[in-house]
């Protein structure tokens, strides 16, 4: 019972992580019906935000974060300007291309400066309480906690606020809305700073979650993630956040029971077998089809 | 420069030098290993650019004249790979390997092909993102399967492959590959698959077979993804799951939208100049890796359906296709000139 406790825990925090990320998917495919498959590689660029402020400036960890986040956030907004926005009315598919060659650009820049993994030093003095048996770090509950926090501001983000608003109007029609006087360019900046900003934030508590970081790591997360965000159903804020903890709880419980090395196994045929079932995400709906 | 494009449309246009010029191509194919035309390193190059022209062929079947979004290429190729590669090392002794690699060839290609209609079977009900996914989680759940088998080497892979693949043996199987998928694409089914890829709904009121058109065409695909694998396993002497993973998919998928979606020059195009271009940029070190996807973000923008668009080599077209828009054309001609 103690182990289960233990596993929920670190589901709970790998989870966490996965969430973050799939909200960067789903908000740009909401708005743009895009793929981001660069958004993998942002998540990495933080991780790598984070390994430099607090390698070379040895800031602790709130600057470090905003930091990362405002750095990811500000690459974000740059990419969608130059690479995304001149593909706006081409065919879908060349944007995924281009985002595909964005995320190869990214790791092998980043793979020029940093050829090994590079090791990101502790920013949270770790202390670890045993509750009932159950060992709980401080870390892990920081991560859930904050991950939580920043959920909940970007649900009030979207739901409350004129910008928030502005973005479900746009995803909802985009070729009457810009009528309205609604400044269709910043909103889509918006989505994607706020969007790549969760990832670049992700990225921080990943770094510190498991300290050991190389370039490449942001292909395998972000297409996990990527999964998460068509789990919960693409599009749909809530569903992105219940797939990351959906497909963390099936990664970690799946190692916990069986070889580690059956996860990926279980965990994509579990995936197969949902969207049999639910051909359109935990949330979603489906479109009707016109003829 | 006016006469030499007047040679070039001669050339172009004329049909019967398509033999010709496959007959020299093999010859050339079996002389150069021979007399030692060129050195090893270039050959090298060329027969991987042979099996990437059959990856990008063959992902431009699914990708570009139907439309979807498959990323699970690698694994097909992981597929026809693996079997292969048990066949040489451990079932077929080494002296009768180099006779019976077609045969191990096809044994490879089958086997994906099989796997493949597996995949066809969510194709009927999901689209786009969805089945995107489900190409994904195939992709993973191939490798991590592969991954679990101890008796295949798991994540250790199977070293010592015997160097099977030849420069003939793979202009074969370009050969074949292009001319099975040609006369697919121009087929009735061929119709089919394009008629599924602007509306599906439509194309089944039209008495369109959408289920075994997909099935077809994923056969197709992921046989000859498989035919891939196995030269491919042969050349590098060496498989494990890693060489067929995400990157692999993303590399086939960059060298069909470089060349352009729907076309099959296009894909061969792709091809040839993805690969060429890797290995000449190969002294810039690792600044290539950073430049290759610049470059492909450039050409996105400028040319977002890639160097060929939906345009075709004209030998690829057939006959009565070319008289076709050479009355309409003549047609428009008159038309305009009427209306004018």
């Amino acid at each position: 019972m103690t182990y289960l406790l233990q596993q929920v825990l670190n589901a709970l925090q790998l989870g966490s992580i996965y969430a973050l990320i799939a909200l960067g998917y789903t908000m740009v495919y909401g708005i743009l019906t895009m793929i981001n498959f660069a958004h993998g590689d942002l998540f990495m660029v933080g991780a790598f935000f984070c390994f430099l402020a607090a390698t070379f400036l040895h800031l602790p960890f709130v600057p470090t974060l905003l930091i990362a986040m405002i750095g990811v956030a500000l690459l974000g907004v740059l990419i969608e300007r130059f690479a995304y926005k001149p593909l706006r009315q081409a065919p879908r598919v060349s944007a995924i291309i281009t985002a595909l060659g964005v995320g190869i650009f990214l790791e092998n820049f980043t793979l020029v400066f940093a050829p090994y993994p590079q090791h990101v030093p502790t920013l949270i003095k770790n202390t670890t309480w045993v509750v009932g048996g159950v060992s709980i770090s401080s870390l892990q509950l920081i991560i859930i906690a904050l991950s939580l926090v920043l959920m909940a501001f970007l649900d009030f983000i979207v739901r409350k606020t004129m910008v928030g608003m502005a973005m479900r109007a746009i995803s909802w029609d985009k070729a009457i809305v810009p009528l309205m006087g609604i400044p269709l360019n910043l909103v889509i900046s918006a989505t994607f700073a706020l969007g790549t900003s969760l990832g670049g934030a992700a990225g921080v508590m990943y770094a510190l979650a498991f300290p050991v970081i190389d370039p490449y790591m942001g292909i395998l997360i972000g297409w996990k993630a990527f999964i998460a965000a068509v789990v919960g159903g693409i599009g749909n804020i809530r569903g992105a956040m219940i797939g990351g903890f959906i497909l963390g709880g099936v990664e970690i419980l799946v190692a916990a029971f069986l070889p580690s090395t059956y996860r990926d196994f279980v965990a994509f045929t579990l995936l197969l077998v949902l969207l049999i079932f639910r051909p359109y995400g935990i949330l979603g709906k489906p479109r009707p089809q016109k003829v | 420069m006016n006469r030499l494009r007047m040679i070039w449309e001669k050339i172009v246009t004329n049909r019967k030098l398509l033999p010709v010029l496959l007959v020299v191509g093999l010859l050339l194919s079996f002389a150069i290993p021979k007399f030692g035309l060129l050195n090893q390193y270039v050959v090298l190059i060329i027969i991987y650019v042979g099996i990437n022209i059959i990856l990008s062929t063959s992902l431009n079947l699914i990708n570009g004249y139907m439309g979807e979004f498959s990323v699970g290429h690698a694994g097909f190729m992981a597929v026809g790979a693996y079997i292969s590669a048990i066949l040489t090392t451990k079932i077929i002794p080494e002296s009768l390997a180099p006779w019976l690699f077609p045969l191990v060839v096809i044994a490879g290609g089958i086997g994906a092909a099989l796997i493949g209609l597996l995949v066809a079977v969510p194709s009927f009900k999901t689209r786009g993102d969805y089945l995107a996914i489900v190409t994904l989680a195939f992709l993973m759940i191939v490798k991590s399967v592969i991954e679990n088998i101890e008796a295949i080497g798991g994540p250790r892979g199977i070293p010592g492959i015997t160097r099977l693949t030849t420069l003939p043996w793979t202009f074969i199987w370009v050969v074949i590959a292009v001319w099975v998928i040609r006369n697919f694409v121009y087929s009735n089914y061929g119709r089919g698959v394009l008629s599924i890829r602007e509306d599906e709904i439509a194309s089944d009121l039209m008495s369109v077979n959408s289920r075994q058109v997909k099935m077809l065409a994923f056969v197709i695909s992921s046989f000859f993804a498989g035919v891939a694998g196995v030269l491919f396993a042969h050349v590098l002497q060496f498989i494990s799951p890693r060489v067929f993973d995400i990157i692999k998919s993303t590399d086939i998928l960059i060298m069909v939208y470089l060349g352009g979606i729907g076309s099959i020059a296009g894909s061969i195009l792709g091809a040839v100049i993805f690969t060429v271009l890797l290995e000449v940029l190969r002294p810039l070190g690792m600044w290539r890796m950073v430049l290759m996807p610049l470059v492909l973000v450039l050409l996105m923008i400028y040319r977002p359906r890639g160097i060929m668009g939906l345009r075709e080599f004209r030998w690829f077209i057939p006959g009565y296709d070319l008289f076709a828009s050479k009355i309409w054309r003549k047609k428009k001609e008159v038309k305009d000139a009427a209306a004018s």
